[in-house]
């Protein structure tokens, strides 16, 4: 091989290994990517059944139902609209009502929504960060959510703790 | 006092880095020895006062001084002793301080030890080091700054966060940093070359020991932050492809192409520009993981967006180094010389494969991390990238990797013989069909997957292997010859063997995992019994017990295989007053590389507990993979190869530096 048919057979080689990898990108894209909605965002652009997303938003005070082996049924809110959903499985430690919760799953022909995982994703003020920003952007947050006792020196942000905790159950 | 002293100490440290910045380059630009030496000086200084800072830290929370906000915020009077200590780094402001001084203990080390480096190289090594030391501690004192006070005391802290109260995540930040930080040595040697216009093979071996000792930290640290969140998080998972842990993954698939790279120029002269680009690359994609942890950003773009004094400080360090190093790159590396010619197929050849593919996949890796980000500061809209999109992307580009691996140490440097490499792999390949069919058989057709992935493993793992046997010409000489052999090869060809040895032992460890992992979830009262993948769990009891500074509700489970008993095992949840939080502390029993898995969750209100159990076969080897491979890079750094004959070309400067 000449010199120049080895520094071809280089360049193709690395641009086929890119342009595989570009094509697995862009068809994980389009495939594998999953959205996330709150109830409100819902009632205004719906979700068709069976398409997976995340939802996210407070779990409604009242309405955890504990069914029969570990089924169980709530609802999510945020402010103007809840959704009811059901999960079979533990839920995480951190599921409390009134608090934020992400449920990742579709929904059935009902309008139930199906979870098949609830995160209970938190930073240090246990609240997940998708469901503070939605709430904040409606106007429904309220600052003692993620409250810290103030105290009088140059105060920091939220402090992360050397990882974020992560929580969740799968069924 | 001690929060005072730490502070001052640490603002010595950063007038000694912009000493160290400055002084050393301006003497190897006028060829003063004298001002040269002041690197090695100011470097050692630095090491010292910033561990003064840290121990001063560690100190304030010895003692739980809760005058001082940091140990306030992330420290209780109750809790043990070593958490205490390891509470340093359990939050943003001690991380910090850990970083630098990670970052000056490799600084001192250089100092310390780079005797043998030309002096000139060794100046501007730490002075690139002291550039980086500047913008840390500059971040830490103006934004970060753990030695704040309070002005009325309160009597009590706020307490770590209970999942970071864990001997797994208290070594884990110290050994991930040692990782992340270690790659500033080959980042301030690549810019120490790009300034001075020369490279040569001897750089690439000074180079080496220092990526691969960081390499091996990067991977330990990754593999406990892994195990730390199988047994912690109470769900049996052990990688989430979370951005903290994404922006981990990244420097390290940059550090092996890196490590594999420099081979290539330590032994050929080849791939200068490359290795260059990729030390570079490396520490930066550090940087960029420091930012994407320490920021806030992930958090949510939101906060980042209404406290940005922290992310933008970070924001711009990272732009100036990466920004700054790039630019000096597109403007030097055209002067440095191209070195050894080489065929497609050749040792070099498939180096370089295993360069593109670790970097493609570490590109993949990059888009999913920040592509979300940038979508959700772009358009608002919030999109997760999760497993699926990794799965598809990372995985079929590590496939052809993995067939590559066996073949590359058996190619000749310069111009190599596939045909040949690929006989001598036959009894690898039968090995790998074997696997394939015995699964195959043994699972009647299930899952086609798992049989072929546990075959590619087999085959890299035997492939590891034949290249051993090759070498010491096991089977062809006789058995003494071939011993006698085998404690003659360099360490560093032990090393790759164990190293690539260690990525099939961990693909099967993660294959098994993913395909037999059995799980069992439901209410369970005392005396139930749940049956697992042969094996039958009783429920004894509950028991409630305090902690020092918790309740825990411990259940007993009594395990037992065709009614032999094999022993207890005792699941708690932990109640921490302080934080009113709770944790999961699962249980774990091995058996083998294989083991049983309970976790407790809430309990019902006629006193039934709802109970997670997993049997995953062949979880261990997950772990024991990373460790092979660290093991290897052990061996490989031991090699007396890289301390000695390493030629020194500037013998007039060392000359100069006896006259210090």
């Amino acid at each position: 091989m000449t010199r120049k048919q080895r520094r071809l057979t280089m360049i193709g080689g690395s641009l086929a290994v890119l342009a595989v990898a570009a094509a697995l990108v862009l068809n994980a894209m389009r495939d594998s990517i999953v959205f996330f909605s709150t109830p409100t965002m819902l009632a205004e652009k719906p979700v068709v059944a069976g398409k997976r997303f995340r939802l996210g938003g407070l779990v409604q005070p009242g309405s955890l139902v504990r069914g029969d082996n570990l089924a169980v049924t709530f609802q999510v809110a945020d402010g103007s609209a809840a959704l009811p959903v059901s999960f079979k499985g533990i839920l995480p430690d951190l599921f409390r009502e009134g608090q934020g919760v992400v449920a990742e799953g579709a929904l059935d022909a009902a309008g139930v929504f199906k979870a098949d995982t609830v995160l209970a994703k938190h930073d240090e003020t246990y609240m997940p960060k998708e469901v503070a920003d939605a709430l904040k952007k409606q106007g429904h947050w309220k600052d003692d959510y993620g409250a810290k006792p103030a105290y009088d020196a140059k105060p920091a942000a939220a402090t992360q703790g050397a990882s974020q905790a992560k929580q969740g159950v799968s069924q | 006092m001690i929060a005072e002293s730490g502070h001052y100490a640490l603002v010595l440290a950063l007038a000694l880095a912009l000493i160290q910045s400055t002084v050393p380059i301006l003497g190897a630009r006028w060829r003063d020895p004298a001002l040269m030496n002041v690197a090695r000086a100011t470097a050692l200084a630095q090491l010292l006062f910033v561990a003064a800072s840290f121990a001063a830290l560690v100190a304030l929370y010895i003692v739980s001084d809760f005058s001082v906000v940091n140990v306030y915020e992330n420290s209780h009077s109750t809790k043990p002793l070593l958490y205490k200590i390891t509470g340093v780094w359990g939050n943003h402001e001690g991380s910090m301080l850990l970083w630098v001084s990670i970052l000056a203990l490799f600084g001192g080390l250089v100092a310390a030890f780079g005797n043998n480096l030309p002096l000139s190289l060794r100046a501007y090594v730490l002075a690139v080091q002291g550039w980086v030391a500047s913008a840390f501690y500059l971040f830490i004192l103006i934004t970060s700054n753990p030695f704040l006070r309070i002005a009325s005391p309160p009597i009590e802290g706020r307490d770590l966060n209970p999942v970071l109260q864990d001997i797994g995540l208290a070594v884990h930040p110290p050994m991930l940093y040692l990782g992340y930080v270690g790659f500033s040595i080959s980042f301030s040697f690549a810019v120490a070359a790009l300034l001075e216009g020369r490279i040569d093979a001897a750089w690439a071996r000074w180079v080496r020991p220092w990526t691969l000792v960081a390499w091996i930290f990067l991977t330990l640290g990754i593999a406990m932050g892994s195990y730390w969140a199988y047994y912690e998080l109470g769900w049996g998972g052990w990688w989430f492809w979370d951005p903290v842990e994404n922006a981990s993954l990244m420097p390290w698939l940059a550090g092996t192409a890196l490590l594999h790279s420099a081979v290539v120029m330590e032994k050929r002269n080849a791939l200068k520009v490359w290795t260059i680009l990729l030390s570079i690359l490396t520490f930066s994609l550090s940087l960029l993981g420091t930012f994407l942890v320490r920021s806030g950003v992930l958090t949510s773009v939101h906060a980042f967006a209404t406290d940005p004094t922290r992310g933008v400080f970070i924001l711009l360090i990272l732009c100036v180094f990466i920004g700054g190093s790039l630019s000096l790159y597109a403007w030097r590396a055209s002067a440095l010389k191209q070195g050894g010619l080489f065929a497609p197929i050749s040792r070099e050849g498939a180096l370089v494969l295993n360069n593109l593919f670790l970097t493609a996949a570490c590109a993949t890796v990059f888009i999913g991390t920040l592509y979300p980000l940038a979508l959700e500061v772009l358009t608002g809209d919030k999109i997760s990238v999760g497993a699926p999109f990794f799965n598809l992307t990372f995985g079929p580009l590590f496939l052809p990797l993995m067939i590559a691996v066996p073949f590359g140490p058996l190619l000749a440097w310069k111009r190599g013989d596939l045909l040949g490499a690929a006989q001598r792999l036959t009894a690898a390949g039968i090995a790998a069909l074997l696997a394939v069919a015995m699964l195959w058989a043994w699972t009647r057709g299930g899952n086609a997957f798992a049989p072929l992935a546990i075959g590619l493993a087999v085959f890299v793992i035997a492939g590891a292997l034949t290249d051993l046997a090759e070498r010491t010409g096991l089977f062809r000489v006789p058995f003494a010859t071939a011993t006698r052999r085998a404690r003659g090869l360099p360490r560093a060809t032990w090393g790759s063997a164990f190293a690539h040895a260690g990525v099939g032992v961990a693909l099967i460890g993660i294959v098994c995992e993913t395909t037999w992992n059995s799980e069992y979830i439901a209410t369970m009262r005392s005396d139930d019994v749940a049956k697992i993948a042969g094996y039958e769990l009783k429920l004894d009891g509950v028991t409630q017990r305090p902690g020092p500074n918790f309740r825990e509700m411990q259940a007993q489970f009594t395990v037992s295989l065709d009614g032999r008993r094999l022993g207890e095992m005792t699941p708690s949840k932990r109640n921490f007053t302080a934080r009113a939080s709770s944790t999961t502390e699962a249980a774990l029993l091995t058996r083998g590389a294989s083991q049983l898995y309970i976790s407790l969750g809430e309990t019902t209100a006629d006193g039934a507990i709802a109970v997670r159990i997993y049997h995953k076969p062949m979880v261990l080897l997950i772990w024991w993979g990373p460790m092979l491979m660290a093991f290897g890079g052990l061996l490989s750094v031991s090699d007396r190869r890289l301390r000695v004959g390493a030629p020194k070309p500037a013998k007039a400067l060392r000359g100069l530096q006896a006259a210090e």
